[in-house]
């Protein structure tokens, strides 16, 4: 067994960006442990983004190619994937940790009885893989154990796609025997609800608020906030899942994705899925309560404090700032 | 229709966590403990099904002792009855040694439906609910935001990256992992509270799992790599200093 192997994302023709960052982890890990690095594409008609793949530093681009994978199904990706990792038995599968592999990942790991070590942030010597605990306010070594293959998914943003080494690889077709029958899940098209009245995308200010506002009925003391600065309002998750504001105002994984020139997070932890969606923000303010949240770690400037009481200072002083 | 519904117990969001002397944990015994959210949403949602279709709604922990407690709210919100599976060193397994003995339990229930939060609040694998439908040997949908049956089969709403969503159907039986906001929760009345005691809590002794095949080795605070200017003070000038500088340096105001 040996080799470190990329499984890396693609929807009709197009590259999930974590794909470039998986497999500049995979170079990092096939260079750690002395093994060579393979990659996989998933789908039907990927031979082009394969080609494309093979201009990185690896060995090896395997091209899965299924009339049955043309669009995505956990049972589908799951059988075409174990008979590749069985023809060739790598030590190492790496997948970039989105929505679609936590959909049939784990079931493929369990395949080869181990579980996916999900979510990674880094990797150290052994080599020994680095997780977070409580949404980011711990972190965990995990030592993978048995016979292997190991299987980890790798977080957003953990590995930069910059990194990458340039090299020129081989392209191999690997065809897996597919059955209709054995898919037993019926994909419909994907689509988005009502348009949004809200592009926070092109917002130069946001003050998000979250769980830290406790109720709906405080909602206004941030909102007064947003008004002095001039700035859109958004939020994390919780506060749109309890409709304390409207769903596009979400910021984050499954809502919008911003980088206005100032982001100001109110109450909000920073978990992985929040971050991804704003870390991209010019500067970066955070008040909150627990000096140790997350979201410091990506805050140019912070209050640590009980935001009941320095917004409303807040305000007070942009108002005289204004004036 | 028979409905399995896994929940874990995790410690309360926003305790104050600290690490155990040997690394390997947190310290547990001044923490509360509460129903994992993403799961809250997991019974709500079988709940709901049951007033809509009929049937039973079974809750299903594995867990230490105190879980016991977790498992009585889930039978004051409405769960008809409750297995238990009881263990104080399930921290030795990893994720699929969990979904081991949860399938264990789930086949001798035959259920046409398993629904299981997206992950835990504390170890956040995000795969007990999958792994559960591989060793079931039934079909799976995760991230799920809204369920509906139809007759021996379902069609269910998949959330996917960046606002996006999709429909899926499968047979029944199945797993779905469900998502935060699916549904409005309920809280437990004195009614179900009081019924929630004569109700049925059957405490099983796990069966042999595997081996881990994911070890937690460590646990520690993350280095802070950022470098964050923290304004101190009171409310009032920890703001003015922060005004200033997005006035006079980053230039917003
Ligand atoms: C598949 C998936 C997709 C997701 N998509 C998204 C997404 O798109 N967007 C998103 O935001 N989340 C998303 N989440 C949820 C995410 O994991 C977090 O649960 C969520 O972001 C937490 O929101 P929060 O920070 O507002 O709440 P919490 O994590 O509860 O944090 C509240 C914060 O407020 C602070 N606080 C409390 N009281 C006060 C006070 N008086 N003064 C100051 N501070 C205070 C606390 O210290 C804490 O840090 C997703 C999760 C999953 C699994």
């Amino acid at each position: 067994m040996s080799g470190v192997l990329v499984v890396m994302e693609q929807q009709a023709g197009a590259w999930h960006r974590m794909s470039w960052e998986t497999l500049a982890a995979g170079q990092q890990l096939a260079e750690q442990v002395g093994q060579p690095l393979y990659s996989a594409v998933v789908g039907q008609g990927v031979a082009a983004l394969a080609g494309e793949a093979a201009t990185k530093k690896l060995d090896k681009v395997h091209a899965v190619e299924h009339a049955l994978l043309k669009d995505y199904t956990a049972d589908g990706f799951t059988a075409a994937l174990a008979q590749l990792i069985q023809a060739h038995a790598p030590s190492y599968v790496l997948f970039p940790h989105t929505y679609q592999v936590r959909d049939f990942a784990p079931k493929l790991a369990a395949r080869f009885a181990a579980s996916l070590i999900s979510d990674v942030v880094a990797f150290h010597a052994g080599p020994v893989f680095v997780r977070q605990l409580f949404q980011g306010k711990l972190n965990a070594d995990i030592r993978p154990a048995g016979a292997g293959p190991v299987f980890v998914s790798v977080q957003a943003g953990a590995f930069r796609a910059e990194s990458l080494v340039e090299g020129a690889a081989r392209v191999e077709t690997f065809a897996p025997r597919l059955d209709a029958a054995e898919i037993r899940t019926k994909p419909h098209e994907p689509f988005r609800e009502a348009a949004r009245a809200v592009d926070l995308g092109a917002a130069e200010l946001i003050v998000s608020v979250g769980r830290g506002i406790k109720e709906k009925d405080n909602i206004p003391v941030v909102e007064e906030l947003a008004k002095a600065m001039g700035a859109e309002l958004a939020a994390s998750r919780p506060i749109c899942d309890n409709g304390w504001l409207p769903m596009e105002r979400q910021v984050g994984s499954s809502g919008q994705t911003v980088s206005p020139k100032m982001y100001m997070a109110v109450g909000i932890s920073g978990a992985i899925q929040h971050l991804v969606g704003m870390k991209g923000s010019k500067t970066i303010v955070a008040i909150n309560k627990d000096s140790n949240a997350p979201i410091f770690e990506v805050a140019d400037y912070g209050i640590v404090g009980d935001l009941f009481e320095v917004v409303p200072a807040l305000v007070e002083e942009v108002k005289k700032a204004k004036s | 229709m028979k409905i399995v519904v896994a929940i874990k117990q995790v410690p309360v969001r926003d305790s104050q966590l600290r690490i155990e002397s040997d690394q390997r944990w947190i310290q547990e015994d001044d923490l509360g403990f509460e129903i994992n959210e993403p799961d809250a949403y997991a019974l709500e949602e079988a709940l709901q099904l049951k007033e809509k279709h009929g049937g039973e709604v079974v809750a299903l922990c594995a867990g230490p002792s105190r879980a016991t407690q977790t498992i009585r709210e889930a039978l004051a919100k409405g769960a008809d009855r409750a297995i238990h599976i009881e263990d104080d060193n399930l921290r030795d397994l990893d994720t699929f040694g969990i979904a081991t003995l949860l399938a264990g339990a789930v086949k001798a229930e035959k259920p046409d439906l398993i629904l299981t939060g997206l992950q835990s609040d504390d170890l956040g694998y995000g795969q007990t609910g999958v792994v559960l439908a591989e060793l079931l040997g039934v079909p799976h949908a995760t991230i799920i935001m809204q369920v509906e049956v139809q007759g021996g089969s379902i069609q269910v709403k998949r959330e996917l990256e960046g606002g996006w969503f999709q429909h899926i159907e499968m047979p029944l039986p199945a797993v779905l992992t469900i998502q935060s906001g699916i549904n409005k929760l309920r809280y437990a009345t004195l009614m179900g509270i009081k019924k929630a005691k004569s109700k049925e809590i059957k405490s099983v002794t796990p069966a042999a799992a595997p081996a881990a095949t994911a070890v937690l080795e460590r646990v520690y605070v993350p280095q802070k790599s950022k470098q964050t200017q923290i304004f101190e003070g009171d409310a009032k000038s920890a703001a003015a200093k922060l005004v200033e500088k997005l006035k006079f340096e980053v230039r917003i105001i």
